[in-house]
């Protein structure tokens, strides 16, 4: 008979580390769509995922199974994705020189014809992820929660530990920076 | 060229972008391997400790045991009375020690 999530967790908790094996089963798949948002390669995907896990089992006597598991998975998920962000700082001030041939094809039907150049394009989502890699830790956190993932300033707020107007303020700076790369780009490219 | 109209395209484009939900395979097996190390080294961090921890409350007792005796014991010569003297005695014990060598 398969066991609850509850009692799993209390078996764990009670000193049977096995039963922490379903829970890594489950939710693995979140926490590595969720890692892949932060980073590229499988490599620091995988040591994302890891380390999630591990602190999991490390600071599950603090959940308290007033909120789902998963969510309580997820907030400590994001947060070791945003000390990834803030250790791997490097690359951030790399120019845009070395874009591909697709992408700049896409810039430049964007720039002939904004319409024309489809957001569903492999090169448009290069693009994109060129510009977030630039974005410094906190402004790509943001803009992924709040813009990509379309969560609202609360939820943000819980997941990240920030109060509500520090989320604001944030997200203010973070579409100013983006938009000040997006800029760069064009510049470099079209100047 | 609209910058903001490109940001807002970009964005749309990250939205579409599905994240990959694929796990490595036998990942949790994996994680339970090195939880199981792990349990392994706290075993032998934490029996270390145990055996310092009673090594340090015997030296603490043994310490103690050694100052009770030392305020008990009755002293062996009966002091003097007179300080001085037995003070200039010891400061030139060494003196007379040599005087009285051959």
């Amino acid at each position: 008979m398969e066991r609850s999530e509850a009692e799993l967790i209390a078996a764990v908790l009670s000193g049977d580390s096995t039963s922490f094996e379903p829970l890594v089963q489950k939710y693995s798949p979140r926490v590595f769509a969720t890692a892949r948002r932060y980073a590229r390669r499988d490599s620091e995907v995988e040591d994302i995922a890891q380390e999630v896990w591990l602190k999991a089992f490390d600071k599950l006597k603090t959940f308290r199974g007033e909120a789902p598991f998963e969510h309580w998975l997820m907030r400590m998920t994001v947060r070791t994705c945003y000390d990834f962000l803030r250790s791997h700082q490097r690359n951030r001030e790399s120019a845009f020189s070395e874009i591909s041939e697709p992408e700049e094809d896409w810039l430049e039907r964007f720039v002939a014809e904004p319409g024309s150049a489809a957001e569903d394009a492999d090169a448009a989502k290069l693009l994109v992820d060129r510009v977030l890699e630039k974005l410094s830790p906190a402004a790509r956190l943001v803009v992924t929660l709040l813009e990509i993932e379309d969560r609202s300033v609360k939820e943000i707020a819980e997941i990240t530990g920030w109060s509500v107007p520090l989320v604001k303020v944030r997200a203010f700076r973070a579409r100013a920076e983006m938009r000040k790369i997006v800029a760069r780009m064009a510049k470099e490219k079209y100047l | 060229m609209n910058i903001a109209e490109l940001q807002k395209k970009l964005i749309a484009a990250a939205r579409l972008e599905k994240p990959d939900v694929r796990v490595p395979y036998a990942f949790e097996k994996r994680i339970m391997a090195h939880l199981d190390a792990r349990a392994v080294n706290h075993r032998w961090v934490s029996a270390w400790t145990h055996s310092l921890w009673r090594a340090a409350v015997s030296c603490v007792v043994v310490a103690m045991l050694f100052g009770v005796w030392t305020i008990l014991e009755p002293a062996g010569a009966p002091a003097s009375d007179d300080l001085s003297m037995d003070f200039q005695n010891t400061l030139l014990a060494s003196v007379d020690q040599g005087d009285n060598a051959p």
